[in-house]
Formats: C-alpha cells, structure tokens, sequence
C-alpha cells in the first residue's frame, strides 16, 4: 500500500484535506446507471446516423451512387465527402482529419468512412447503406511498417517526401519524417565501451480498447449554430476542430462532454462527429451516431506498430558509455509524430554522455493513428530496457543496480535536450531494490523481470469558475474532463484552499458555453492543471471574502487573513473582532457586493516529468507458451497525491493495458489488408481472471512549479510492462523476446528455436 | 417489420412494450424504457457492460431478444438499490474507488450480486472467475475484486445478524410456550 | 546571453545546427529573432514548438523572461494520451 500522508518535502506543506481519500462525488451516480455516457441522451426527433466504410485497405473511388439510399422510405440525410468541402486548404493536421473523417478520392485503409445516413432508425440506417454502391478500383496497400519503408513498396500518399532530411528528397516515400535528438559522440563513446549490445525489436499495434465506442449527439440549425454532446477527452479541442471543418461559428457550436466511457488517448481526437454535425446540417434534425465496436477498432486511432534497432555501450564496470536508437513508428496512411516521441522518451530515464535517436515517421493503410496513454513511450522502452539487461548480464551486473548507476538525476542532460530538476527516477529504483517482491521466492518456470518509464506530462490551456452560494457551498467548474475521478481531486483541493468541507464542494465539467477554451484532458494533465488553475480561482474567492469582511469590519483589507474557512482580523487593534466564516460572508453577499467568485485562465506549464519502476513476475507454461503475471508491482513519482486512492487506480489500470500489449493485444491484418480481429472475441484485452492484485507505491518527489508539488500521473506506468515482462519471460525459460505481444505461439516458436539451437549444440 | 408486443417485469414492475422481433433486450431497456444503465460496449457478448439478469440468470442483453423476456423478470442495475439504499456492493464499489470511468461498473455490480446471490463467501479467484465476463480498463480489476470481497463480508454480516434475531425470536417463541 | 539549442525538425530548419547564439530576455523575443535569421522556423512555431529553459517546459506564455545565462533548448510541442 502506499505512503499517503507525507507532506511535500520540497515545499514543507501541511495538508488537511489533500492526500486524504474520500468517495468520489460521482460515484452514486455511477453505481446506479444514472451516470450519462455518449450513448444515453435522446433529443426530440432524432434521427440515427450510420456509416459505410471502405472494405479495401486502399482504393481509388471512383464513384458513389447514393441515389437508391436517399429514395428510401425514412432516410432524411445521405452524406459523403461532397458535403463536407475543402475548408482548410488541401492541406495540414485539419486537412488530414477532414480525409480521415470522410474518404475524398481514395479510401486510405479498411474502414475508412467513405459514405453516411441519417434515417428515422437503426433498422433503415443500415438498409439505406446496403443501397449506396460505391466503385471502387482497388489499389496496391502496403500495412507493414518495414514493408512500407522500402523503395518499391506502394505509396499509400502520393507527393510525400521525407521530412527533415538534407537533400531535399525528389521522389516520392511512405517515409513521412526523420527526426534525430541526442548530444556527445556516440561513435567515440562506443569506442570507450568494453561491452556493445546491439537487438532488433518489433512490437504490434495495439487499441487504447476504452469500453465505451466513441457515440455522440448533433444537432445544426439552418442558422448555423449547433450542439454536440459527445463522449470526449476535450470537447473544446472537438468544438475548434468541427468548427473549422464545417465552417460555423466557434462560439455557436455548444460542445457538452458526456461522462466518459475510458478514453486513454483514444478520444483526444475527432473521428465521427463532424459527420454527425453535417448529417444533422443536411436533415435540420438532431442525428445520433454510436460507433460498434468493429468501427472502433477498425476506424478509431490504434498506436503504432514499430520495429526498432537499439545499440548500448557499456565499460565492464557498469557505465553506459553511448546509446543510439533507430525508431520506425507508423501513424496510419497520415503523417504523425509518433516516432518522434519514441525519439525523445527512448533514453530519458539515464544519463547518456553520448546519445544519439533517429525516429522514422512511416504511413501504411492503416487506420489513422491517435495518441495512446505514453504515446510511443512503451515500444521504444520495450526496446531500450531488454537491451539494458542484456548489457547487465553481460557484464555481471543486477539490473537494477546497472540502471542506478546509470539513472538520470537533476542537472543530468535528457536525452532529448533539457537539464532536469528534481526528478524521480533513482528513488523509483532505490524503492524497487528494497521492496520484498524483488527476493520473493520463485517457482519452477517462473521468472522475475523489471523495468524503467518515463513520460513528459503535459499542463496547457486552463479555466476555471468557483461560485460561493449564500448558503456557503461552492460550486467549482472545471474545463478539463473527468476521465477517472478528477472530481473528486478537484473537490480537494478547492476544500483545502477555501478550508471547508469536501462535501460542500461540487465539482462540474463546465460545455464549452461556461468556460474559456480548456486543451483537451491529455498528457496526464487533468489534476495537474485543473488542480493549478482551482487553487488560483480559489484564492481570488478568498481575496474577495476578505474584502468583504474588511467592509464589514471597517478595517483595511490587508489587516484581514484567510485560514480555516474564515477570515480573521488580524493586528493588536482587531484583537476583539470575531472571526468571520466563509458561509456567514456567503449568507451577506447580496448585501455586500454581490456574488462571490473566483476564476482563472491559465497556461499551465511545467508539468512535471515522470518516472516509474514496476517489478513483475510471471509463469510461462513451455508446453503451450502461455504466460501468466502472477505478482505485479507498480513504484512511480506522482510528485504530490491529491487523492492517493485514484493515484493508485491510474497506476493500477496502466500496467494492466501494459500487461495485455506485453502478452495478447494486436492487430492482425490478413494478405488482403483487412483488419482480422476487430472485436474483443478476438482482440482479447486482460480479464479479471488473467491479472493478480497490483501492488503500487506511490513515491511523492514534489514537483517544483506546481502549488502542491502535482505531477501528472496518468500515463507513466504504460511504459515499463513490456520490458519488464519480457525480461520476467527470459528469466523463466530462458528466451529473450524481441516480439511484443509475447503470444503463446511467439513464446512456443522461441523456445523450439532455442532447443532446436541447443541440440545443434550438443550435436556438433 | 411488425412489432411484437411483450408484457413482461422490469425491476419489479409489470411492464408492456413493443418491438421489433430483432430487437436485442438491450436496445430495448435503453431506447423504449429508458433504462440507460446497461451500455453497449460491443454488442456480441464480449464485455458484460450490457449485464442484466432474466429470471434470475446472468445475461448479456445484448444477446436475448426483447421478444425472448415475455413473461419473465428482468433486473438492470436500476433496480439494485431499495430506494435511498444502496447495496452493499454499490457502497463498497464506491468507497474502494473499484471504478475510473465508470461505464463497466452497471455491469460488474450486476454479475457480481448475481455471484454473491448464489456464493456469498467466493475465494478471490471465485471472484475473478466470475467476473471474467466483464471487461474493464481502467483498474487493472484490484479495486474491484477488493470492494466485491468487501461486499460479500458485509453481506454475511448482515445475514448472520438477520439469523442470530431469528433464532433468538425462535428461542423467545420456544420459551413463551 | 543564452545559445539556443536544437533538435529535431528546429535543428534542420535553422540549417543543421546544434546551437546558435541570440540575445533575448522574453519567449517571444527569442521566437522573433529566430524567425528573421531563419523564417522556416515559422512554419515549425505555427505547428507547435516548446521552449524549455533551464530545464523548465514552456508551451506557450511569451512573456516568460529568459534569465542570462540559461539553458535554452528549443523542442518540439507533443501530445499525451
């Protein structure tokens, strides 16, 4: 269990209320159904949205007839790419979603959109898509990230030319962008090394798998002005986007987030919802779209597939003396900055005196990639943390003893550019080495690994309101969405700063009428910036009811201090004033100025990095290649716990999703590049019955520009499982896998290569 | 397609409706009787999210057609408080933080009385067994495995404590004669 | 006065250069001067960049003062999931 009740170290801060874990205020209504998702609203005369989608991984469209579907009795809207014009100019990030969003000229992968209807029911949705013929002329796909990289492979965007490299190429590639970060000489710095390990990895696509499908409910008038309600990580980032493709008003389109079904990354971006917004414009009815689950897989953004070389350098006596890493990350058929982030997170949890990253940015006709909790941070850490325990049992050294002394600490040089501060990789690993799961016995074919992550997290756009009622109770509206109990965080910390109770607070995710523009709840970012902004709203509120009782008290303001709740007159003269509590100020307001608030629009920056070290053991079965996690451990800074017991879900839940990426979870795509399992019959996601309890301990290494010392918490602990899962399957049996998902049948051919090659041994 | 009309018990109370014959149970309760708590999360009986239970039996209802419940008794996660009452396991899901997201948790607490009703003392793998029909991910499931141990303790508290007034009412009974 | 330090897509827009000198006190000093030595940086600033200074991340907030002597390291904005 987790230490969650010290205090900041490195601001002194006494908590009352923050780190303590009361329920959450949104949990009656979660066990209850009453809860409402992206799915659960119904507008008078709604009409159901539906989409046909391309079955070929890349096609020329040659026509549509949706001639036969608009005739059909109860279709109201038949929508393709037509409807949705060029706004954004031919090119760009907007471009790329408006392509995305509705096939133009070629259906790009398998699933594509590349026509909709809305109809007056599902059971006429689906007849009137049956009726739209589409021509397709069926062109030459290419879905392997290696594949796609050579010279003769089909180009999946015509007029690509490999970014950021000199010359400027003059043919065309499925290459979309090479980025390089590192510093010192790694040529020299291998030349120092008395131990090189140099491993070829690949790991698989894998679905965010959020249970809730993207759903959401449309509705534009002939006045242009619309609202969509929407299961979202950032409902402001989805007004701005559908705005700008649809050409309405920013301000006319009402965006209300849903509460959201899981997002994980996966609904940081818009896929279906400037479809329904232009359904709904064409038939002047509201239009529901809920996307099924083979839609989400086969349409909604995957992280990418990667192959990836990495090379490490070390003297004998455990000094990492160069590293380089060769990345080659696909987003899908449009350019993204996946390999970039491979890049820059591969070796930020050592300190390199020579480091050199290539990241390769690759397109293949696949579904368009999005961002997946850590994006592109675990495949790159599967890669680096095998090598470094290769590179520790080469020279005779435990792996975590060979990562302290390699571990990054503050004034170290990241790899990919800065100078750390206060950072928490070493007490992690510190923590590791002296958790008894490390020297918990083992039995027969089971194995221990371990591994390190890191992740950036991320602060941006904030805004936030803080009412006072006259009865004293708050309500506190935030921009930013709840994806895991934020509410209840955000409840915290406005009951600290404010010195009331937690239950007189009420916490709402404000639409997009209520609030300035919030980036979108990614990068671990919630807490972190919502929690900033809260604390700076509340300190307004509390400047205010100072004043108020200054009136009151006829005093200056600067004689009045808030604490506990109240204000207090302070100084030798006030010696005889009562203290004031906020809800008798509350209760004056009316009389005294009106109502009582606090607001605050923010850029936060400086979120804070983050680090976690997990320990792992599991069983593999030989015979079938089976392997089971059987004990679990999960060390990350999270810098301050607001609310410990949600600290440790996020810690909890990400090892999980990285524990099915290490062992089950990818996508399959057939000769025909046709996505092959697009269901969770098939794509199989961990069960209850697949995991054991996970063990976290959170470690608090405050971060320095935050009131509180808050890290984001949300993302780091996806990066470690599959390293250290792959190392716990090599300590087992004896097999390094270079594969992710390590599936039974990767598990049973390694080990048949690895006998085949011991009695080729023996024989010889 | 012509409607089938179906009189049939929701919760408790007698209900009548009509639907198509392909109608799945699920787009029933959440588009004619506006009982949203079961979600859709995959519509093949893969993630439990839609969990209900006919006549007592664990179903995903996104696999029974509406048609199929005539006669029978349907209970969703609408019906599992009495009133103001939260049951144990809805309490114990809350105060274990056993859901992020919550769009599962309809599910889980369904399956998991449907456990507890027949099994009140599982072992922890009884219950991660039993709930492996439902897919969360968010929790890694620890949360909610603890809170549905938690659960089963206070329900066999509370039925110890219901015996112990009966035996004693018994006694008093006994001893009056 | 800061060097300003560079890599990836920066480091090839202001011609494959690791680091390159500018007097600036602000973010958006720096971000002017830069784009007048090398206008291709502009491209790169519209898309999304980060400046980090001494170890600190910025996304935005041109206001931020640059202190002398600092570390200065010019990156790319990225997303979270």
């Amino acid at each position: 269990m987790s230490d969650n009740n010290q205090n900041t170290n490195f601001t002194n801060q006494e908590f009352k209320v923050v780190g303590s874990r009361p329920e959450r205020p949104d949990g009656i209504d979660k066990v209850t159904g009453r809860a409402l998702y992206g799915a659960d609203t119904y507008a008078p005369g709604q009409l159901v949205g539906a989409i046909l989608r391309s079955p070929h991984a890349h096609a020329k469209i040659k026509s549509i007839d949706t001639s036969k579907a608009e005739k059909l009795k109860g279709v109201k809207a038949v929508l393709t790419s037509k409807d949705l014009p060029d706004l954004v100019g031919g090119a760009g990030p907007n471009y790329d979603i408006l392509v995305n969003c509705m096939a133009r000229d070629r259906a790009l992968y398998d699933g594509h959109a590349v026509a909709a209807v809305a109809a007056i029911d599902e059971n006429t949705a689906r007849k009137a898509l049956k009726l739209i013929k589409v021509d397709y002329k069926i062109l030459p796909h290419v879905t392997d990230v290696d594949e796609a990289r050579k010279p003769n492979a089909p180009i999946v965007q015509p007029g690509t030319r490999t970014a950021n490299v000199e010359p400027a190429p003059t043919k065309d590639s499925n290459i979309a962008a090479r980025n390089q970060f590192g510093h010192g000489d790694v040529d020299e710095g291998f030349k120092q090394a008395d131990v090189i390990i140099e491993k070829t990895y690949k790991t698989e696509q894998t679905h965010q798998g959020y249970i809730e499908p993207h759903a959401c409910l449309a509705s534009v008038g002939p006045d242009g002005s619309g609202e969509l309600w929407v299961t979202t990580q950032g409902h402001y980032t989805f007004r701005t986007v559908c705005s700008t493709l649809l050409g309405l008003d920013i301000a006319k389109l009402k965006v209300t987030s849903s509460e959201i079904g899981g997002g994980f990354g996966g609904k940081t971006h818009v896929w279906m919802e400037p479809v329904a917004l232009g359904l709904s414009r064409k038939a002047n009815r509201p239009v529901k779209v809920v996307m099924s689950r083979e839609e989400v897989f086969r349409a909604s953004g995957p992280t990418a597939s990667t192959s990836m070389d990495i090379k490490i350098g070390a003297t004998r006596d455990g000094r990492i003396t160069a590293a380089t890493a060769d990345l080659r990350y696909q987003g899908g058929p449009f350019p993204g900055m996946w390999g970039l982030l491979g890049a820059m997170t591969s070796f930020a949890c050592y300190n390199l005196p020579n480091v050199k990253t290539v990241a390769w940015d690759i397109l293949v006709n696949r579904p368009k990639v999005a961002a997946y909790r850590a994006p592109s941070a675990p495949m790159a850490a599967f890669g680096v943390e095998s090598t470094m325990d290769l590179v520790a049992d080469a020279i005779g050294m435990s792996p975590v003893d060979f990562r302290m002394l390699n571990a990054a600490r503050e004034g170290t040089r990241a790899s990919y550019g800065p100078t750390y501060g206060p950072i928490g990789i070493l007490p992690t690993l510190e923590a590791v080495k002296n958790h008894p799961h490390m020297t918990a016995p083992l039995g027969p074919n089971q194995g221990r690994g371990m591994a390190c992550g890191f992740w950036f997290n991320f602060g941006g756009q904030t805004a936030t309101d803080l009412n006072i009622s006259t009865d004293g109770t708050v309500n506190l509206t935030i921009g930013t969405v709840d994806v895991g109990g934020s509410r209840a965080s955000m409840s915290l910390i406005a009951a600290e700063e404010l010195g009331i109770s937690y239950d007189e607070i009420k916490c709402n995710i404000g639409d997009t009428n209520s609030l300035g523009h919030n980036d979108t709840t990614e990068g671990s970012r919630g807490t972190f910036s919502s929690g900033m902004a809260t604390i700076f709203a509340a300190r307004q509120a509390i400047d205010v009811m100072r004043e108020r009782a200054a009136q009151k008290w006829e005093i200056p303001v600067e004689e009045v201090e808030w604490k506990d709740g109240e204000a207090h007159a302070v100084g030798v003269h006030h010696s005889n004033l009562i203290p004031l509590s906020l809800k008798e100020i509350a209760k004056a307001s009316p009389r005294t100025g009106g109502p009582i608030a606090g607001h605050n629009e923010t850029v936060a920056d400086n979120a804070g990095v983050s680090f976690a070290s997990h320990i792992c053991d599991v069983e593999v079965d030989p015979e079938t290649g089976s392997t089971r996690v059987i004990r679990y451990t999960v060390v990350q800074d999270a810098g301050k716990a607001i609310h410990p017991q949600y600290v440790e879900g996020q810690f909890q839940g990400a090892a999980a999703q990285g524990i099915g990426w290490a062992l089950n979870e990818e996508y399959i795509y057939g000769e025909d590049g046709r996505l092959q399992n697009a269901g969770f019959l098939d794509y199989r996601i961990p069960v209850c019955s697949d995991l054991p309890f996970i063990d976290t301990k959170i470690l608090e290494i405050p971060n320095p520009d935050h009131p509180y010392g808050v890290r984001g918490v949300g993302e780091t602990s996806i990066v470690p499982p599959l390293a250290a899962i792959g190392s716990a399957v090599s300590n087992a049996v004896g097999v390094r896998m270079d594969h992710v998902p390590m599936s039974p049948p990767r598990i049973r051919a390694a080990l048949k290569a690895q006998a085949a090659s011991e009695k080729a041994v023996s024989a010889g | 397609m012509s409607g089938v009309h179906v009189t049939t018990t929701v919760n408790g109370d007698a209900v009548e409706f009509v639907c198509p014959p392909n109608e799945p149970l699920l787009d029933v309760l959440r588009n004619r009787l506006g009982l949203t708590g079961a979600k859709e999360g995959c519509g093949t009986g893969d993630c439990g999210a839609c969990s209900v239970t006919v006549d007592d039996r664990l179903v995903c209802s996104c696999l029974v057609l509406g048609a199929e419940v005539e006669g029978r008794s349907v209970s969703t996660v609408e019906g599992m408080a009495d009133g103001a009452d939260l049951h144990p396991l809805q309490s114990k899901f809350i105060e274990h933080a056993a859901l992020q997201c919550g769009i599962c948790t309809p599910g889980f607490l369904v399956a998991a009385k449907a456990l507890l009703d027949r099994n009140d003392d599982p072992s922890e793998t009884e219950i991660r067994y039993a709930l492996a029909g439902n897919l969360c991910r968010c929790t890694g499931y620890d949360k909610i495995v603890r809170a549905v141990d938690d659960a089963a303790k206070d329900i066999r508290k509370a039925k110890a404590k219901a015996a112990t007034k009966t035996a004693k009412a018994k006694a008093k009974k006994a001893a009056a004669k | 006065m800061p060097d300003i330090q560079f890599s990836g897509a920066v480091r090839q827009a202001v011609g494959d250069v690791a680091s390159i000198h500018i007097e600036a006190t602000t973010i958006r000093e720096l971000l002017r001067k830069l784009v007048e030595r090398h206008p291709r940086v502009q491209s790169l600033i519209d898309e999304g960049l980060a400046v980090s200074i001494n170890g600190h991340i910025y996304r935005d907030g041109w206001t931020t003062p640059i202190p002398p002597d600092a570390e200065v390291f010019l990156m790319p904005r990225v997303p979270g999931g």
